[in-house]
């Protein structure tokens, strides 16, 4: 017998990182800006969403969406009713969407192509781990984080927070009655991912909203 | 915890490599994983030992080097180890920086596989 070593050198998500590529690719030629919004269950991923696409489609700007959930089609029921044609993906018990999920539901969308879009969000499950290794040829990522979780959170998920490109502080509305202390979220945020780009919002009141959607409209003309 | 999804992928592309080594028995399995990575390297460990089972990698062991976050430090022209992943400051200057020169890495380094003789093949 001859113990050999066999030098590999292969990354172990290859398969996904390259097929992300392909997405990244057919986004930029669509020109369409693509963003991946990962967070907690419950922070409020759906809401600020389907404010978001509802703002977007009164401006004018051609949007759509992909909402990942482990069951059911509630998320994407919710988000239809913003006008935008929106569409479920069931993971069936896995923790995070990955590029084929997304390349396979992009296929055949009836009435929806990636030429006739301004932007395409996908909201991914809420898992704060999981996501941040898989890909899906997003230009932005966002993590969103709701004044309710503590302004530690980005200190205890760092390598979701540090992958990120624009941080979103949900549910400011009710910031005050949790003793939400902001400047120390910020400085958490800021310690983990330094320069990155804070939005305060509530999709309830709207507050925050307008600093978001200028980001959105600055972003997608700075890539086309 | 996708460590299961992340093993399973492992033992794809190294029963896909055994393919160029006939008859090759894997001893060790040897992985690079960035302290940014997200995943864990006792979950990777117990949840190898399930996806190897029945497969050529069965009976093998895997290997998890971790490799800690490198920042790049432009004042200081440096690249600097972080030993937590709670500030991403330089720790000469302290100043905060976001060029990561090491951290997310994922992959299979090398394999450690045990091949029979030609003598013995012969036998």
């Amino acid at each position: 017998m001859t113990t050999r070593i066999v030098e590999l050198r292969r990354g172990i998500l290859k398969k996904n990182d390259e097929l992300a590529a392909g997405l990244r690719a057919s986004y930029a030629e669509a020109g369409v800006l693509v963003l991946n919004l990962v967070s907690s269950p419950g922070t409020g991923k759906t809401a600020f969403l389907e404010r978001t696409l509802r703002e977007l489609k009164a401006r004018g700007s051609r949007v759509a969406a992909l909402v990942g959930d482990l069951e059911t089609d509630n998320d994407a029921r919710r988000l239809a009713s913003s006008g935008a044609p929106v569409r479920q993906i069931n993971t069936h018990g896995i923790c995070h969407l990955d590029a084929e999920m997304i390349g396979k539901h992009l296929d055949g969308w009836e009435g929806v192509a990636l030429g006739g879009l301004d932007f395409l969000f996908i909201e991914n499950v809420g898992n704060l781990v999981c996501p941040s290794s898989y890909d899906l040829g997003e230009g932005i990522r966002v993590a969103l984080l709701s004044v309710t979780e503590g302004e530690d959170k980005p200190l205890k998920y760092p390598t979701l927070f540090n992958s990120a490109d624009a941080a979103v502080i949900t549910k400011m509305d009710i910031a005050e009655p949790c003793g939400f202390d902001r400047d120390e979220a910020l400085k958490n945020i800021n310690e983990i991912r330094p320069g990155i780009r804070i939005f305060e919002t509530s999709a309830k009141t709207g507050a925050g909203m307008e600093e978001w959607l200028g980001y959105l409209a600055e972003q997608r003309a700075g890539r086309s | 915890m996708h460590e299961l999804s992340i093993v399973t992928s492992i033992v794809e592309s190294v029963t896909e490599t055994l393919e160029g080594y006939p008859g090759a028995r894997v001893k060790e399995v040897r992985l690079r994983v960035g302290a940014l990575a997200s995943v864990e390297r006792e979950s990777l460990e117990f949840c190898y030992g399930i996806a190897a089972e029945g497969t050529p990698l069965e009976g093998s062991r895997l290997v998890v080097q971790v490799l800690p976050v490198v920042l790049h430090c432009e004042p200081c022209g440096l690249d600097a180890e972080l030993d937590s992943l709670q500030s991403f400051r330089c720790p000469r200057c302290g100043k905060p920086s976001h060029d990561l020169r090491q951290g997310r890495e994922l992959e299979i380094d090398s394999l450690e596989i045990e091949e029979m003789d030609e003598v013995e093949e012969t036998r």
